[in-house]
């Protein structure tokens, strides 16, 4: 059974048709990706999936229950975390306190014990605990926000665009921290414009053109199909 | 040593506009509207403390309690009855709803206690103090009123910088969609700050009516916009920036009355609001803010 079902989502962005019957899944211990042009609707999904957005029809189901009308707040606790598109991280709160954040919902232990966890992942992090979030560099904001979602300990994580405005040797950087992550065995589902970069890491993946899933596959195969190379891979 | 007296009438003043101004800041802060009821709880405040001491004879530290509470919930039933349903709302419509709590508040206190001024009893029963051989009288209200500034100060900035609710309350100001990402839930959060805001609002009224004891339905609306005043002179948002207005406001309306104008004062109060927002249109101690491409 999988982790996350989304089956023939319709999203609505006021009047825009924004997410049109998208379905897809994700299996536990996978990284999924979801790529697409911009205005694909990919955002929309998994804001959707977050609680930040609601579906107008159709149903997205975890772990075998609905989250159906589930208020945004509440999805960390079922073990849904997203780390949000443009990082979103709180810029006047420390590093530390932008951590503690992330653990909202965790004991005092819990929040130790993934501290120390995040802080083994993004060393830089730890040396910066006690700077303000607003004077960290993209690259280091793009850590946090990760690392602030991982705080919540998730059994998926949500990431939107990890990549975005990043120096190509920091996009390298977050992708291989994104791997690592999964292999500690966090189930990842990752939107990204960078499709080589997010193909090369997922296990499976699905191509979203105006609010449709227009092609899905094995991410290696997408990797080298033909459409896909032309469309986004430049190629 | 007039001087001395005045200015410190001037910062006691100011304190009560302090704790005004913090709970219009906070409250702006977290739910971004100016809540211009705000200062009818003040009155409501004072005339629950009223009742308490003068009808039920209870002793004046059961007033106070009594008066927080009573405002505290107050905050919250407004909030939730009259702003919570307005969240999606333009802020026009927020703000025109609070104009109409205010009137509310103040109509249903007419109905209740009568437009007759009540002179309201002092709930600070201690001699003034004697300083320099009686040549400086600093009266007791005075005191516990600048102390009682400070320690809400103080109460206030350890909670928003070390509890994980206060901490919660920061990060709903900055970015409510990422609060709820982090598991906040900002009804909640914002059902709080009201609560507190309130909660602040009655201390303020009793020390106010203490310090000029009478109380109408009316009571509550100047010291409500000239904290207001405060709040936006140190920079709407900014804890310490709503202390610092108040108490520049406060030693500027005592010195205005003292050596310029009685009846100029309140005009020269706003004037310096007028002058400061010109030089510094966030306040003395807001952020400027960049708006982001």
């Amino acid at each position: 059974m999988s982790m996350l079902s989304i089956n023939d989502i319709n999203v609505y962005y006021g009047s825009i048709h924004a997410v049109k019957g998208v379905s897809f899944d994700v299996n536990e211990g996978e990284i999924v990706t979801l790529i697409g042009a911009n205005g694909a609707g990919k955002s929309t999904t998994l804001n959707t999936v977050a609680g930040l957005l609601k579906a107008s029809s159709g149903s997205i189901e975890f772990e075998g229950e609905s989250l159906q009308g589930v208020a945004a707040h509440r999805m960390v606790s079922r073990g849904i975390a997203l780390c949000p598109e443009g990082r979103r991280v709180f810029q006047n709160m420390t590093v530390r306190e932008n951590l503690d954040m992330g653990a909202f919902t965790r004991s005092e232990e819990e929040a130790k014990e993934m501290r120390a966890r995040v802080y083994e992942s993004f060393p830089r992090l730890k040396e910066r605990r006690t700077q303000p979030a607003g004077t960290l560099s993209g690259g280091e904001q793009q850590m946090l926000a990760m690392g602030r979602a991982l705080m919540s300990k998730p059994k998926l994580m949500m990431l939107d665009e990890p990549s975005m405005g990043l120096a190509p040797v920091l996009v390298q950087e977050i992708f291989s921290i994104i791997k690592q992550l999964n292999e500690q065995g966090t189930t990842i589902l990752l939107v990204e414009q960078n499709a080589r970069m997010a193909l090369s890491i997922a296990s499976r993946a699905y191509v979203l053109e105006t609010g449709r899933v227009s092609m899905s596959g094995d991410a290696s195969e997408l990797l080298h199909d033909e459409r896909v190379r032309k469309a986004y891979l430049g190629a | 040593m007039s001087f001395l007296t005045n200015l410190i009438n001037g910062i006691s003043l100011g304190s009560i506009y302090a704790i005004i101004a913090l709970g219009y800041t906070m409250v702006y802060g977290i739910a971004k509207m100016l809540n211009f009821a705000h200062g009818d709880v003040i009155m409501v405040g004072g005339y629950l403390c009223f009742i308490v001491v003068s009808h039920l004879n209870l002793p004046p530290i059961a007033a106070i309690l009594l008066a927080v509470v009573g405002c505290t919930a107050l905050g919250i039933v407004v909030e939730r009855l009259a702003y919570k349903p307005l969240r999606q709302a333009a802020s026009l419509a927020v703000l025109i709803t609070a104009i109409g709590v205010s009137y509310f508040l103040q109509n249903s206190a007419l109905l209740i206690w009568g437009a007759d001024p009540k002179a309201f009893p002092s709930v600070v029963p201690f001699p003034s103090l004697n300083l320099f051989g009686g040549q400086l009288t600093i009266s007791s209200i005075t005191l516990v009123t600048v102390l009682v500034c400070v320690l809400i100060m103080v109460a206030l900035t350890t909670f928003t910088s070390k509890t994980k609710m206060g901490k919660a309350m920061r990060a709903c100001s900055e970015d409510k969609g990422a609060a709820q990402l982090m598991g906040i839930n900002v009804d909640t959060t914002i059902s709080m700050v009201f609560a507190i805001g309130s909660g602040l609002a009655a201390i303020a009224g009793v020390l106010l009516c203490s310090a000029y004891p009478t109380l109408m339905p009316t009571t509550g609306s100047m010291p409500g916009i000239k904290a207001f005043t405060a709040a936006v002179l140190g920079g709407i948002g900014s804890i310490p920036g709503a202390a610092l207005g108040g108490v520049l406001l406060g030693v500027i309306e005592i010195f205005a009355k003292a050596y310029i104008s009685t009846q100029l004062a309140d005009a020269i109060v706003f004037a310096v609001l007028i002058v400061v927002l010109l030089i510094r249109p966030a306040g003395l101690l807001g952020k400027e803010i960049h708006e982001k491409v």
